[in-house]
């Protein structure tokens, strides 16, 4: 027996346990416990991957509970994609909170910790009110992140940010319930089978069960018009905090993914029919209002923030076409736009700490002791987030525009995409030029940035490079991922099995004591 | 293999300059000329299979799905451009290592100018479509550095910024061009596009594919209307300008529309399209340069006309007219580039290149006074230099394409002629108001002869002038031959590159244009009176800068109108999105109450609604007040409580009822934070948005639910009660849901709970200590300080009665945990923090973190046994005295959870006690 499904959790999980416990212990071994922890969980991941390309979908069952009656994890390709990515984003903000920032609060590694546990078992669970918890875990770990280390912005833009999600966490309650009103059941597998013989009377419930969870995952994804919650947050979270938070929007963007190609295929024809044409609205319009905040950015981090937000946007343009190409093409500009955002994340602490009083704000400030090395960086992580050649942004880009070609809705598509690249090459050239160019030469600069500094930040664009180069396996990976996601059935007979009987019988069958 | 090296060898070679600077400024020229020079030697290595009729195409596989290769082709066109880039590039190198100064970090310079010769060599080797697009906005990036290297002058930020923007808005146009171009044919292979050329033309998508290539054609190639970018990028460094804004860059517009000739000329839409926007650019350059003081800026334009000249022979659309316009890239190249050095030689010796200032410099340098006069000769198209011939060249083709336009037929020579008299006449200015006249006294620098070897790359060029302009066939001729084969693709149509053609038309044009272009210049003051009359100073900068800062201001308008900062709006944004979708799913799945079995309501459920319905009734007036807001609330609590017990569900009861008793309890203690009264701040059509938010969201989950509970439905939950016992050997159900069947969750919804309290602690912890003073000590009532001391062994005892019997009857962990809190929080309430403080010592996260890893240790356990997570086990064992027992492995996993309970309400309650109250500290509105 295999315990690799729950092993992502639980290694944070317990860590974060160990390090309530620890919480007056001295804070090298706090980093110590932290990073070892995120280091397993990376090694973990790595396996994980391989162990679902191997071995196709791995079923989880809690409590030795039989699906649906316990609660189960699902290890597919998605879903390990989604840990890797997390795993690799917390060594590196770890990394990076552990070089400067850490120290500011005493809670920090715990509540990190709790964190990754929230977030990989969002990515891993097969429940779908277990992912309600697990939103929760993560929500009320963010919010700490959050304000980790104090101040009046802070507090702010965190009062909005808990509110919102407390709000849509409540929305998930009620889309939840209507949802289990109408088919009796949680595990998400099943949820699909049972929607396969909907009682018509019922079908109303399960559309606004399945509207409503559109509003409940687009408001973690930042979607229009649930996206403004994001910017101020995330611009004022500390930047390691911030760079871990890249991967949050994607949590809201996994979960559209997984119900809507899982859970609520039955409700039309293809995989997602039912929701595509609001899903493709609100992805044009988030980029577009995305990419107008990157323009009206008066701070490099707001500038970062409104580009995750844009970043979400153009990925779920081909999500919302539902084809395998369309969503392997997604999950490839996934991995690169949350790299992405996650270093940028990173790189805005050093820029804005070396221009004294001026801060991340786009105007005028000292030179930077380190101009020329942060402004390659700027420059090559900007030319990756507006999708200019040669970087995996393009490659994401130009893969979204061609799968949408034939599309009903091609012109629109490619009108915003490209539109929206401009406009990006526009505010990532301004605020570079402001930023390393424009400097008041009269100030003496701060102190020089060092290499080790510059670790998580290179250990990231490594891997933005790496992703260009080995495209093509990536889109190996992303490619049959998709497949499975628009064809569920092998992940659906993974889960539950009722044989011959079928559905109806099985459950009702299931009255009869089983003991385990 | 040597093909992939030479594309690829500038880019590895970048690292080089950074580090050769260190050991001199020679040294880094050297070594920076190294790789090209390399990559020059295989490229002409190569040159004999290509002038032997084959083509060399190398391809890597990168990412299939794309249709994108690492695919480069040498045929006689790439070869031809690689060897410019190549050749020029390593002139420009000599020369950039006498014109940068001490002070400009040559191997950042170095670095860049090898970045952006690998784009270029990309760009023309590339056999891949989306490849050549790629490198094609290489280009423009590393143009922006270029132009930006200057980095503290104003004029090179901007000039960098907005070639950056109209370029790339191309690169962009490019790739969508391009990306239907592979559509259409089903490759991005270059080589088979071009065999293509039917089928595009056919396909109902030709227009808009033209259109879009056209327009990153048009941009990088500074046609008008997107020209201006151009002379803002003089801003550049000199060799700059050379290389890329003369040389090389500019050309890869002209560069594309040659090598996609085949596959998309020959329509009329690409006739009138490019020969119209190239005579407008031709006409409009060469006027521009007439009325330019800067020498750079006189250049740049002159560059435009240029490139609006060649655009206008591709658009033609004949197989001659291309032949003409790949010649004069060729002659372009070699007369501009030197031109612009020349011009640098002059702006570093002179300290100036603003014409009005320079004059008489035939004195001072009358060697570079030679070098310039013959390229401007070859610019104005003066006989027996390369301008010359292909300026003819394009002559005779005007008037042959003049036929296709009827009756308009004369207007194409017309205006060719008059673009070679500006062109004649500017070309007269440069040399004339800056080497001859009156030599000017105050010059910023004395003027002088430049450095041996910054002349050198002057001369090479100037020599390959002359030698094609004296004998063409034989210089340039199978050069021609070879790229024109490239171009074509098969057939190469007859041409003379003779000097002299008979007294036919071309040859009148040309006087026309020379002896005009002489008079223009002597009666330039006149022509420059009449041009400041007639043309309002409306400049592309100015347009451009005003339209950026337009989108700025209204992309600031928009996401204010968004987002305010308000929480309000953002949840307004929220509840009205979930109300519409939520509506809309129920409107159009069909809303319909089923007929399950429904039980009567007595009168006491109508009282227990009418108390609810008043107390939130009460609470929407009297919100403004904290306290007796948050007690509304508890009321709420308390009769769903009650509501619970009504049905039957004791468990549900008694968790509801601790979990309002302690919630209200934090909450009071948090308002002791913060003043009695909320502000009014919301204005009467925000209430009334607020209220019409709420009325319809809590209608419309009200009407679900109500839909919900009528509708009959099977349930997993069967199972569970079915199970619970057997499987997990307790009758209490709720509870083996909690701790085993959906054990779980509960192990999250904890892990919540501390969370909770370390995002309290994070949050209070810091600076917060008892600020009370002592006298409030003695203030706590007496009865209820005897009466809490008596009651907290009860009420432990009670607790730790309903965890025991949690399994099987209502209780468990949970409630247990929340009632000994209770206790705690009775002895807090009656006796003051600072005894509180006294006594519950240390720090209450080890608790917390117990209950947290005993919860987690007894899933882990189950591991020993080969089970999944949080298996449980149980067994009943006889222990003397107290009889038959059952241990049950879910019961440590609930002490887990009873365990967090504690330790996390009582931390909150802990910090929160410690911060000192809002205003003026003295009163703690909970303990008086």
């Amino acid at each position: 027996m295999t315990h690799l499904p729950v092993l992502p959790i639980l290694i944070p999980a317990l860590a974060g346990f160990a390090l309530l416990l620890l919480q007056r212990a001295s804070l090298p071994l706090q980093r110590g416990v932290s990073l070892i922890a995120a280091v397993l969980g990376l090694v973990v991941a790595v396996w994980a991957v391989t162990s679902a390309v191997e071995t196709g979908p791995l079923v989880y069952e809690l409590g030795s509970w039989p699906a649906p009656f316990g609660i189960v994890l699902v290890l597919d390709q998605l879903s390990a994609l989604m840990v890797l990515l997390t795993a690799i984003l917390s060594v590196t903000a770890l990394t990076a909170a552990s070089l400067r920032g850490d120290a500011a609060g005493r809670v920090f590694h715990a509540l990190f910790q709790f964190q990754l546990m929230g977030i990989q078992g969002a990515f891993l669970t097969g429940d779908i009110f277990n992912l309600f918890v697990f939103f929760e875990i993560l929500l009320i770990a963010s919010y700490g992140l959050l304000l980790h280390g104090q101040g009046a912005p802070r507090m702010r833009a965190g009062i909005k940010y808990v509110v919102v999600n407390l709000t849509g966490s409540a929305l998930f309650l009620v889309a939840v319930a209507l949802l289990y009103g109408a088919t009796g059941t949680l595990n998400m597998a099943d949820i699909a089978l049972a929607l396969e013989n909907l009682d018509p009377a019922d079908r109303g419930l399960v559309q606004a069960s399945a509207l409503l969870f559109l509003v409940v995952f687009g408001t973690k994804a930042a979607l229009l018009p649930v996206m403004f919650w994001l910017p101020d947050a995330y611009s004022a979270a500390p930047a390691p905090v911030a760079s871990l938070f890249a991967i949050m929007t994607k949590i809201g963007v996994y979960a559209i993914l997984r119900v809507y190609t899982l859970c609520f295929a039955p409700l039309g024809d293809d995989a997602g029919a039912f929701i595509a044409p609001w899903l493709l609205g609100a992805a044009l319009l988030t980029l577009a209002v995305g990419m107008i905040g990157v323009l009206a950015s008066r701070r490099l981090r707001q500038l970062v923030a409104y580009m995750t937000i844009a970043s979400v946007g153009t990925m779920l343009i081909p999500v919302a076409m539902f084809t395998q190409q369309g969503v392997a093409a997604a999950l490839y500009y996934l991995v690169h736009s949350t790299l992405t955002v996650a270093a940028l994340f990173l790189l805005a602490e050093p820029i804005s700490r070396g221009r004294h009083g001026s801060d991340d704000h786009l105007e005028p400030g000292p030179a930077l002791a380190s101009g020329n090395t942060l402004g390659l960086w700027f420059m090559a992580l900007a030319v990756a987030a507006a999708g200019v050649p040669p970087l995996s942004g393009f490659l994401g880009k130009a893969m979204i525009l061609r799968e949408s070609a034939g599309h009903d809705m091609a012109a629109w598509i490619w009108a915003v995409i490209l539109v929206t690249s401009l406009l990006a090459v526009v505010s990532f050239s301004r605020a570079g030029s402001v930023l390393f160019w424009k400097v008041d030469q009269n100030t003496a600069p701060g102190a020089r940035v060092t290499g080790s500094e510059l670790a998580p930040v290179a250990t990231l664009g490594g891997l933005i490079v790496a992703l260009t180069v080995f495209a093509a396996p990536v889109q190996d990976y992303t490619r049959s991922t998709a497949a499975a996601l628009i064809a569920p059935q092998s992940y659906i007979d993974a889960v539950v099995d009722y044989g011959v009987e079928g559905r109806a019988d099985a459950i009702h069958q299931s009255e009869t004591p089983t003991g385990h | 293999m040597s093909l992939l090296l030479i594309a690829l060898l500038p880019f590895l070679c970048i690292p080089l300059p950074l580090l050769a600077v260190h050991y001199g400024r020679t040294a880094c020229a050297w070594v920076t000329a190294l790789g090209p020079a390399i990559a020059l030697a295989l490229l002409l290595g190569s040159a004999p299979t290509v002038f032997g009729g084959e083509t060399v195409t190398v391809a890597w596989s990168w990412l299939p799905v794309l249709g994108l290769e690492l695919a480069f082709v040498l045929d006689g066109y790439s070869l031809l451009f690689a060897a410019l880039i190549l050749g020029i590039g390593l002139l420009i190198i000599l020369y950039a290592r006498y014109y940068l100064s001490e002070s400009d970090p040559m191997g950042r310079f170095y670095a860049m100018l090898l970045a952006f010769m690998g784009a270029m060599l990309g760009i023309v080797l590339s056999n891949n479509l989306i490849l050549m697009v790629i490198f094609w906005e290489l280009t423009s990036i590393s143009s922006f550095l270029l132009i930006g290297y200057w980095r503290h002058l104003a004029e090179a930020r901007q000039g960098a910024r907005m070639a950056l923007t109209i370029t790339g808005a191309g690169g962009l146009c490019l790739l969508a061009g391009v990306l239907l171009l592979g559509e259409i044919v089903g490759s991005y292979e270059l080589t088979t596009v071009l065999d293509s050329g039917e089928l595009i033309r056919a396909h109902p998508l030709y227009e808009l594919t033209l259109v879009l290539i056209l327009l990153g054609a048009f941009t990088k190639s500074a046609q008008v209307p997107f020209h201006f970018w151009l002379p803002h990028a003089m801003a550049a460094p000199t060799p700059v300008s050379a290389y890329l804004h003369s040389a090389t860059m500019v050309k890869a517009g002209v560069f594309l529309l040659a090598r996609l000739f085949p596959a998309l000329a020959g329509s009329d839409l690409w006739f009138f399209l490019v020969s119209g926007v190239g005579l407008a650019t031709l006409v409009f350059g060469a006027y521009g340069a007439l009325f330019k003081d800067d020498l750079k800026g006189l250049l740049a334009y002159s560059t435009i006309s240029h490139l609006g000249l060649i655009t206008l022979l591709f658009g033609l659309g004949t197989p001659a007219g291309a032949v003409a316009g790949v010649f004069h890239i060729i002659n372009h190249a070699t007369f501009k580039a030197s031109l612009f050095m020349s011009a640098g030689i002059i702006d570093h010796e002179a300290g100036t290149r603003d014409i009005r200032r320079l004059g008489g410099l035939r004195h001072k340098m009358p060697h570079t006074m030679w070098l310039a006069t013959i390229a401007a000769a070859s610019m104005a198209g003066v006989p027996l230099l390369n301008g010359f011939i292909s300026k003819e060249m394009f002559f005779a083709e005007v008037v042959v394409e003049s036929e296709r336009l009827g009756a308009a037929g004369w207007l194409l020579p017309a205006v060719a002629t008059l673009g070679g008299l500006l062109s004649a006449a500017y070309s007269i200015r440069f040399v004339h108001d800056v080497f001859f006249g009156d030599s000017r006294e105050s010059l910023p620098k004395e003027p002088h002869e430049p450095p041996r070897y910054m002349r050198v790359p002057v001369e090479v060029l100037i020599g390959i002038c002359v030698a094609v302009g004296v004998a063409p066939a034989l210089v340039i001729g199978p050069v021609l031959d070879v790229a024109m084969a490239g171009v074509l693709r098969g057939e190469v149509p007859y041409y003379s590159l003779a000097l002299w053609h008979g007294f036919k038309l071309p040859l009148f044009m040309s006087v026309i244009a020379l002896g005009g272009g002489l008079l223009l210049y002597l009666w330039r003051d006149r022509a420059e009176a009449l041009h400041e009359r007639v043309f309002p100073a409306i400049t592309g900068k100015g347009t451009f800068e005003a339209v950026l800062a337009g989108a700025v201001a209204l992309s600031r308008g928009i996401t204010r109108a968004f987002d305010n900062g308000s929480v309000q709006r953002n949840l307004a944004w929220l509840l009205t999105a979930a109300i519409v979708l939520g509506g809309y799913g129920l409107w159009t799945g069909g809303y319909s109450v089923g007929d399950a079995h429904q039980t009567p309501a007595p009168w006491a459920a109508f009282g227990i609604w009418a108390m609810l319905l008043a107390a939130m009734t009460a609470l929407v007036v009297l919100h403004r007040n904290r306290l007796i807001a948050l007690i509304l609330v508890g009321v709420a609590g308390l009769l769903s409580a009650v509501t619970f017990i009504y049905i039957s569900a004791p468990d549900l009861a008694l968790t509801q009822l601790s979990v309002e008793v302690v919630s209200v309890i934090l909450l009071l203690m948090a308002l002791r934070l913060l003043p009695e009264h909320t502000p009014r701040e919301s204005s009467a059509g925000r209430r009334l948005r607020d209220g019409a938010l709420a009325v319809l969201g809590g209608g419309g989950v009200a009407a679900a639910a109500y839909a919900v509970m009528t509708q009959p439905f099977t349930t997993i939950s069967d199972y569970h009660l079915v199970n619970s016992v057997p499987g997990g050997g307790g009758s209490n159900v709720v509870n083996v849901i909690l701790v085993d069947f959906r054990g779980f969750d509960t192990f999250g919804e904890i892990t919540v709970l501390g969370i909770a309290a370390a995002c309290v602690f994070a949050l209070l912890a810091q600076g917060a200590s008892a600020t009370e003073s002592a006298h409030r000590e003695s203030n706590h009532p007496l009865m209820l300080l005897v009466g809490s001391r008596v009651m907290l062994p009860m009420m432990v005892a009670v607790a730790l009665y309903i965890f025991l019997r949690g399994h099987n009857l209502p209780g468990g962990g949970f409630i247990a945990g929340l009632v000994a809190t209770v206790a705690l929080v009775t002895q807090y309430m009656a006796s003051g923090i600072h005894w509180s403080e006294r006594r519950f010592t240390g720090s209450y996260f080890p608790v917390i973190g117990w209950g947290l890893l005993i919860a987690g240790a007894t899933g882990v356990v189950s591991w020993l046994f080969g089970a999944p997570f949080l298996t449980s086990a149980y067994t009943y064992v006889d222990w003397p005295v107290l009889g038959h027992f059952e241990i049950a492995s879910a019961m440590a996993f609930d002490l887990g959870v009873f365990l967090t309970v504690v330790g996390a309400v009582v931390l909150m309650l802990a910090n929160l006690g410690k911060q000192p109250a809002h205003g003026d500290k003295e009163e703690s509105s909970w303990s008086s």
